[in-house]
């Protein structure tokens, strides 16, 4: 209302100075006069009518209409008028979002077909995974020992209620140390066939809330359990606010999750229901909304809030559909998990034991034969790409080529990894490269030709293309970034030291796979990823 | 890859002779795309750099270089009254022009080349690429006539104060080309005010008449011409021939001071608005042909390397003002219709290159369109009201530029409170 009387005051004073040009000139002015007179009316109409809308909402929700869902205005909302179209499938009640900012990197070498078997010979865990472990924490078995599937290997001093489970059952057969004695990996040679730790998993009808707390920390399924802000293992004495469950993965070659849960619907479900019991508000399932037809098994889901995203990636980031739903404030606090992760859980009521099977797209155009491929957590990269790759200098990543973790073939893969991504190290000169590129590479800018070639799929490579200088550009993140957030001023109060903007800005909302692909569109080469991390440490260390 | 070992046996060490290092590197880079490759983060990254970011840029730019160059022949010529169609004379005027234009060319980049190569060998960094817009920016906005070494000394100010002292490329708060034009407008104003600058090639002359000693303007060529007069000659072509006096009423008066003078009609009727849209109009040297500029801004727009919305926005600032001033009307200037004050000066060119320079303008999109309609809406007040000079957008521009950080300051404070207002 106060806006609305600003604006009628304005154009009220602006006509009642313009008469004073009445004075000088003669006639030639009157359009003028009667232009903002008649821009002065129409504000009007648009006041009186948003203030009738306004009202008309307010006692909407008086009465307890969800004025979200039904329009309660007298004129079409204009960008519903233009907005793409939901799906066929979406039901009514189900909430569809599109996302016009972000950007595919459409990479060769997805995996494709049937899921391959492939039981590595070595697993690990690894401490480093875990963003704010301690260097050293206490490892509960020595070389040589025999462990199940679920047993405690290791935990936390300072958090010493949650246990860190072994993946596979086996022998433990390294304990291996890295910088200043601090513990690296805990390495287990792995049985043919996996015995599991006996569960004997509650009754969900009937259980509390701790009860079921002690149940996930005491079975090695605590560490699933991400939370934002921070984007690390969640505290155990915070309640969260929502959960929510991304069920489709953007991100260059992932892995299609469908694969993931054919088959394991039932154990699926039984995840959900358990989660709602650790929440208060709501477990929210992002699902594919992208055209094609939905997976079964995450359409179906009962007893939680679905939505639908569409878009370039990163529409299927967990960050950005938190925050286009129910973003983070003040000091809400959610939790985030893969699909995997809650089929891990549902596993522990329907079948008993700790069963951490991961299936992984394995691609890139530096790989043979792309896979999908089911093993368990932790599982040695070496075994799973074994006679799969190219003979050139490559580069193998456990995880996207985002946000992936640079690895060699005597590595693990990482606790919440579900892919590999080989591609080829880019350290060679190229003449003029940056002015006349020969080899097509992905970009979102209008200098390279690939707009001609929408499917295109690029090889992919790790050269620069180009050197690290100031921030210049700008726009360019906020174009990628479907949130209400200005990365590069956050950047800058990140850099800067300054806590209240840091917060203001937003960075209690973003992970590090929110901006990896602000990053990669980064004219300037600038390590946007690595400068949130020390904005998240900041902010963790001093609330 | 021979050639690549060649050139790393020659690479001067960085310790002993860091200057030479430093020279080394960025020609290197000039020629190679270096083979650095990610490290922690993002393990691929866009094919776009700075390098050919700016690149682009100066692409953008050539077609006005070329027609400029020219120009400045074309009108040097059309003032004492000779060659008067555009291609008549063709040799000469494209001469003329390169012999004005290459020297402000060159002397602009080595004097800010230079200063940038040494301040980037002083800090330990590689050359960076932000002179290669400003640079090219530069000759474009001087007069033709331009003494060269009040040109090094607008450049190397330019460069030294208003680049270097805050940082570097990327750093700047003022737009670098501007304050080198705005430099030699407050030191040496008789060099770029006045109605005679926008012609090349002129020079008072005393000469001795039946009433005494009066000074009179005729061409004056140097020892330049003079080779290639030698080379016309031997072809057989027009030669340079000096002492041409001016045409019997023409003031090299460009189409702004007409305007100030007495108005559109007085403008019309110097210069038909077909002239003034394409470009055959004395003024700074890459600011008269339209349709070169907005291709060039097309070019820029498409490619996604300028921004549209300062350059709509500022457009819209622009034509608001001179509407609301043609309401006014208290002058002749002020009644210059919208389109006809988009014909005259450098409005276009200041919109296509010089506002959307993203390291001055604000950095969100919001402040964008606030940036631009406001440089528009100023620079048209300070063109109309100015008694002095009758052109705006390079002051509007600084002034703004000052007041970008302000505009984001402000977005961003809506943003956060936004954010921490509790639901």
């Amino acid at each position: 209302m106060n806006i609305a009387k600003r604006k009628f005051s304005i154009v009220f004073s602006l006509v009642f100075l313009s008469q004073f040009s009445f004075a000088q000139s003669g006639n030639s002015s009157n359009y003028l006069i009667y232009g903002l007179i008649g821009i002065g009316l129409l504000l009007l109409v648009f006041a009186v009518l948003t203030l009738a809308d306004n009202l008309i909402q307010i006692e909407g929700q008086k009465m307890g209409v969800n004025t979200k869902k039904h329009d309660l205005g007298v004129f079409p909302k204009v960008t519903e008028m233009f907005s793409t179209k939901a799906p066929q499938y979406i039901n009514n009640g189900e909430e569809y979002k599109s996302f016009s900012k972000g950007f595919d990197i459409k990479l060769a070498g997805e995996a494709t077909g049937k899921i391959k078997n492939i039981h590595a010979s070595r697993y690990a865990l690894k401490p480093t995974d875990f963003i704010g472990m301690s260097p050293i924490p206490k490892v509960v078995v020595a070389e040589g020992d025999e462990v199940k599937a679920g047993d405690v290997i290791f935990f936390d001093k300072k958090r010493p209620n949650i246990m860190y489970a072994s993946p596979v059952s086996g022998e433990i057969v390294e304990v291996k140390r890295g910088a200043k004695r601090s513990i690296a990996e805990i390495i287990i040679l792995a049985d043919k066939e996996i015995s599991y730790k006996e569960i004997s998993a509650p009754d969900l009808s009937t259980i509390d809330r701790d009860t079921l707390k002690s149940f996930f920390l005491k079975n090695g399924v605590w560490p699933m359990f991400n939370q934002r802000p921070f984007d690390i293992v969640a505290d155990e004495d915070v309640v969260p606010r929502d959960i929510f469950i991304s069920t489709f993965n953007t991100a260059p070659l992932a892995l299609d999750n469908g694969k993931a849960i054919s088959g394991n619907e039932v154990a699926f479900q039984k995840g959900l229901d358990a989660l709602g019991l650790m929440t208060d508000g709501s477990v929210h399932l992002g699902l594919d909304g992208r055209g094609k037809s939905p997976v079964a098994g995450f359409a179906s889901s009962k007893g939680v809030k679905k939505s639908y995203y569409s878009g370039k990636h990163p529409a299927g980031n967990v960050g950005i559909q938190i925050h286009n739903t129910a973003p983070i404030k003040g000091s809400d606090v959610v939790w985030t998990l893969d699909v995997q992760d809650v089929i891990t859980i549902g596993k522990l009521f329907t079948e008993g034991k700790y069963d951490a099977s991961r299936v992984i797209a394995l691609g890139g155009a530096q790989v043979k034969e792309p896979a999908i491929i089911r093993t368990f957590q932790g599982a040695n990269i070496g075994d799973l790409v074994s006679g799969n790759l190219s003979d050139e200098k490559i580069r193998i990543i456990a995880g996207d080529v985002l946000s992936g973790k640079q690895s060699t073939e005597d590595d693990f893969l990482g606790f919440g990894d579900t892919q590999i991504s080989v591609i080829r190290e880019g350290d060679d000169y190229e003449a003029f490269g940056w002015l006349l590129p020969i080899k097509p590479r992905p970009s979102i800018s209008g200098t390279f030709p690939n707009f001609l070639f929408p499917n295109h799929k690029f090889e992919g490579e790790t050269n620069t293309h180009g050197e690290k200088r100031a921030f210049v550009v700008s726009g360019q993140y906020e174009s990628v970034l479907p949130m209400d957030i200005y990365p590069q001023h956050l950047m800058k109060a990140i850099m800067a030291g300054d806590f209240e903007r840091m917060e203001g800005l937003g960075i209690n909302e973003l992970s590090e796979e929110d901006l990896a692909l602000c990053e990669f569109v980064c004219t300037s080469k600038m390590p946007l990823q690595s400068i949130l991390r020390e904005g998240l440490e900041m902010m963790r260390a001093d609330g | 890859m021979g050639l690549i070992d060649l050139l790393k046996k020659i690479e001067p060490d960085k310790k002993k002779s860091p200057f030479l290092h430093t020279l080394y590197d960025g020609f290197f880079t000039f020629a190679y795309a270096p083979n650095t490759v990610t490290r922690g983060g993002v393990h691929m990254r866009d094919g776009m750099d700075l390098k050919r970011l700016m690149v682009h840029v100066v692409l953008a730019m050539q077609l006005c270089y070329v027609f400029g160059t020219y120009n400045i022949g074309h009108q040097h010529f059309v003032a004492s009254g000779q060659y008067l169609g555009f291609i008549e004379g063709f040799h000469l005027k494209l001469v003329h022009g390169l012999i004005q234009m290459l020297p402000i060319f060159i002397v602009a980049h080595v004097v800010g080349l230079g200063i940038e190569f040494w301040f980037a060998a002083k800090k330990g960094h590689a050359i960076e690429e932000g002179f290669l817009v400003s640079g090219a920016l530069i000759p474009l906005i001087m007069p033709p006539d331009i003494p060269l070494w009040i040109l090094a000394v607008a450049v190397a100010f330019a460069v030294i104060i208003g680049k270097e002292a805050f940082g570097g490329t990327g750093m700047n708060i003022w737009n670098v080309a501007l304050l080198a034009r705005v430099f030699v407008f407050f030191a040496y104003p008789t060099t770029i005010a006045g109605d005679e600058v926008w012609v090349s090639g002129f020079a008072s002359i005393a000469q001795e008449t039946q009433n005494g000693i009066i000074e009179i303007t005729q061409s004056s060529y140097t020892w330049a011409h003079g080779i290639f007069n030698n080379l016309f000659e031997f072809m057989g072509i027009n030669t340079f021939e000096a002492g041409a006096p001016f045409v019997d009423g023409y003031s090299g008066a460009t189409p702004l001071a007409l305007a100030y003078q007495g108005g559109w009609e007085n403008v019309t009727n110097t210069f038909s608005p077909a002239q003034m849209f394409w470009g055959t109009i004395p003024g700074s040297i890459g600011e008269t042909s339209k349709p070169l500029i907005i291709g060039g801004a097309l070019f820029l727009i498409i490619t996604r390397v300028a921004s549209w919305r300062i350059m709509l926005s500022m457009l819209i600032g622009g034509i608001t003002m001179s509407l609301l001033l043609n309401a006014w009307g208290a002058t002749p200037f002020m009644e210059v219709p919208w389109y006809g004050q988009i014909y005259m000066g450098s409005f276009l060119f200041a919109m296509a290159f010089m506002a959307t320079d993203p390291v001055t303008a604000s950095g969100t999109n919001t402040g964008k369109w606030i940036y631009g309609f406001l440089i528009g809406f100023i620079g048209m007040i300070v063109r109309v009201l100015n008694p002095a000079y009758p052109e705006g957008w390079m002051l509007a521009i600084l002034f703004m530029n000052t007041f970008a950080p302000l505009i984001d300051h402000y977005v961003l404070e809506a943003n956060m409170s936004k954010r921490m207002k509790h639901a």
